[in-house]
């Protein structure tokens, strides 16, 4: 089996994709000629040919609100992004339209088409280079939000969201583009969305997260002596509260990780979950370890940002002491 | 039944000095474009930014590859679209930059020492000093332009004479930021000079592919203002246009929008690769119409240079780019405590109750 990153199983994904679907197209700035400024479709127009992977003019709008009367009339558009920092422009397109076609034609019409879009810090980037939006399209109706956290989840899920029959933002941690590499099937394979991994079992207590946030997680967990049950996300919309619930009552105690910042980040969705449905058998109040609610930094301080391992140890203990 | 022509318009080219630094003698049709108003010492001040530009980016450049600095997008062949607009301005006016305007920073008197701290992942090097009316570096492109018109429009309410500039790549044009800043422009006929520098490129698209229009100047007449589009590696024919718009904007006479058509001679950034997608044959071409020799040759020819002071000049340039990453390698970090600082002008309990998370209080 090949040993891949996420960059190459991401252009793997597309290019099977493509492949097999002839309505799909790729458009995108810098997707074509350059292979995308990050190269995860690197070599695409060469194989399928300039109608079929597109670079477009700088136009955010133009892209996504293109690729939904696309989606509408019958093709398959996997649009990009560049960074996530540009997705704020095209948000009207995205909720107004995309999330609300199938609901404003009572089913006549629908979106399939993905976003992709690179997104997280952790990489010195440039002002607007490094958000994580997730928590503000989880809010919107009719869109699916995915997240992976390694090369082979990538590529189950590209795959899933390209098939699926709704629209999808499908974020890709840069942080982690090239830092994993694992084995991963050359051969075509699924991972359905709206399904979170149970990444390790254990007993003491639950924590999730998502994207390149998992590596951090596990890497400080490893620090400790608790028997921790990691979850990935993997799908951040809709939500998998039935792994997350199940694993709650088990441990009684939870903590969630992630980077974008805290008021109303996908934890507090998280944590209100859990009080529906597992209250009574929680030991401790549900933490979390989150980036501040500030605009992400310039690099000089992103270290200080994002959650780091005091920080995640820290509230470890505050969840099992308690 | 008839019909007839309603509108009309016309897309105007400046060019003054050619690629050996000669004064163009006006074909035999072409309109006559005289000479900017300038002196001697004005002209060797305009050589002089222009080289600074340049000569700071190559040292910018090699910072970025030491791993002193962050991403960083280089001038390099913009030096007299980005010098010779930030020059034809007074020190009231108004400057919109984009990310790659280094040059138009510089010749606004930004210390060099805050660019590298800015592009060193320090936002204090954005913090702009007092009495220099420059906006921070946008970073997503096109964003800014409406709020050049905004910026404008206040000083035209304001009764104050200032003008601003506002400056984007020809990619930037796409978005509709451009087009609703622009028509906003119109209508309320705000003093404002648009500067798109077309490099040729945005990223790795070429301008051929980024609109289907033959010029970008000629969008402003849509939008009922002036559109000029100029050699914007010719420095007198940039600053001509540009003294012209500010001029007509102070008068109250509405905006202008100006096209530098220019390159890009160095990849978009320390993380492009412009071999992927452009020839070096290309490159080449354009190197024969690099701004600063040509301005150094038609100095030459009118004894405003020699080898002698080109010598010495580079020497007084050097000592202040050595002297500005001195200084800025000088700076502390920032403190965490910043992180939390300017969300607001009062820190809410919550960002307080985050900072002392952070510090571990
Ligand atoms: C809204 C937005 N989309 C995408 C980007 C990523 N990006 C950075 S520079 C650039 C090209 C800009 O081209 P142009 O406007 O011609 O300016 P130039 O870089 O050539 O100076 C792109 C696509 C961005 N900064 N902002």
């Amino acid at each position: 089996m090949p040993i891949l990153n996420m960059v190459e199983t991401i252009n793997l994904a597309l290019k099977q994709e493509m492949k097999k679907d002839k309505k799909m197209i790729v458009l995108g700035e810098d997707v074509g000629r350059n292979g995308g400024v990050f190269r995860t479709t690197d070599g695409l127009q060469k194989l399928f040919g300039e109608e079929r992977v597109v670079d477009t003019p700088l136009s955010e709008i133009g892209i996504v609100g293109s690729a939904i009367g696309m989606a509408v009339n019958g093709l398959h558009p996997v649009a990009e992004i560049q960074f996530s920092g540009f997705l704020y422009s095209p948000f009207d397109q995205i909720i107004s339209h995309a999330g609300r076609m199938r609901t404003r034609s009572k089913g006549r019409f629908s979106c399939p088409l993905v976003i992709r879009c690179p997104y997280g810090g952790g990489i010195r980037g440039l002002e607007l280079h490094c958000e994580s939006p997730e928590a503000i399209l989880s809010h919107t109706p009719g869109i699916k939000v995915v997240v992976p956290s390694r090369p082979y989840d990538a590529k189950g899920l590209l795959i899933s969201a390209i098939r699926d029959p709704d629209p999808v933002i499908f974020f890709e941690p840069m942080r982690i583009y090239r830092a994993i590499k694992e084995e991963v099937p050359e051969k075509e394979y699924t991972i359905p969305l709206g399904k979170a991994s149970i990444v390790k079992e254990g007993t003491d207590l639950t924590v999730i997260s998502w994207g390149a946030m998992m590596r951090y997680t596990q890497e400080a967990l490893a620090k400790t002596d608790y028997k921790a049950e990691i979850i990935d996300l993997r799908t951040i919309s809709p939500l998998d509260t039935e792994t997350i619930v199940n694993s709650v009552k088990k441990t009684g105690r939870c903590l969630i990780v992630h980077e974008a910042a805290k008021t109303c980040g996908l934890a507090a969705e998280i944590i209100a979950q859990i009080n529906e449905r597992a209250l009574l058998h929680l030991e401790a109040p549900v933490e979390r370890v989150t980036g501040f609610d500030v605009p992400y930094p310039l690099y000089k301080l992103e270290g200080h940002y994002l959650p780091d391992e005091k920080r995640i140890l820290r509230a470890v203990e505050r969840v099992m002491k308690f | 039944m008839s019909k007839k022509v309603v509108a009309n318009f016309k897309v105007e080219y400046w060019q003054i000095l050619d690629a050996n630094g000669n004064v163009i003698v006006g074909a035999r049709h072409a309109m006559p474009l005289p000479m900017p108003r300038l002196s001697p010492d004005q002209i060797k001040e305009l050589y002089e930014l222009m080289l600074l530009t340049r000569t700071f980016d190559e040292k910018a450049f090699h910072l970025q590859r030491q791993g002193r600095i962050g991403t960083y997008l280089p001038v390099r062949g913009q030096e007299a679209s980005q010098v010779g607009t930030a020059y034809a301005l007074d020190k009231n006016d108004w400057v919109l930059p984009s990310g790659r305007d280094i040059g138009v920073c510089i010749t606004r008197k930004l210390p060099l020492h805050m660019i590298l701290q800015y592009r060193g992942g320090d936002e204090r090097g954005v913090r702009v000093p007092e009495g220099l009316n420059i906006f921070p570096f946008t970073i997503p492109s096109s964003t800014h332009i409406p709020h050049c018109t905004g910026v404008a429009w206040a000083s035209k309410l304001q009764r104050q004479k200032a003008v601003t500039m506002g400056y984007f790549g020809d990619g930037a044009t796409s978005r509709g930021d451009f087009h609703e800043g622009l028509n906003f422009a119109g209508v309320y006929k705000v003093p404002v000079v648009f500067v798109c520098e077309n490099n040729g490129y945005a990223i790795s698209l070429p301008r051929a592919k980024q609109t289907a229009a033959e010029t970008i100047a000629q969008r402003a007449f849509a939008y009922g203002f002036e559109g000029i589009q100029v050699d914007g590696n010719d420095v007198f024919a940039v600053y001509s246009a540009a003294k012209y718009a500010v001029e007509k904007a102070r008068k109250g006479k509405g905006p202008t929008l100006i096209e530098c058509v220019t390159y890009r001679m160095a990849d978009h950034s320390t993380a492009d690769d412009a071999s992927r997608y452009r020839s070096q044959k290309e490159v080449a071409k354009w190197a024969k119409r690099d701004p600063i020799d040509r301005l150094g040759k038609y100095m030459r020819k009118n004894k405003l240079l020699s080898d002698k002071s080109k010598k010495a000049l580079m020497e007084k340039i050097k000592e202040k780019v050595d002297k500005a990453v001195e200084e800025y390698e000088k700076i502390a970090p920032p403190q965490p405590e910043d992180l939390f600082k300017y969300t607001y002008a009062q820190m809410p309990e919550k960002l307080q109750e985050q900072m002392k998370e952070l510090l571990g209080e």
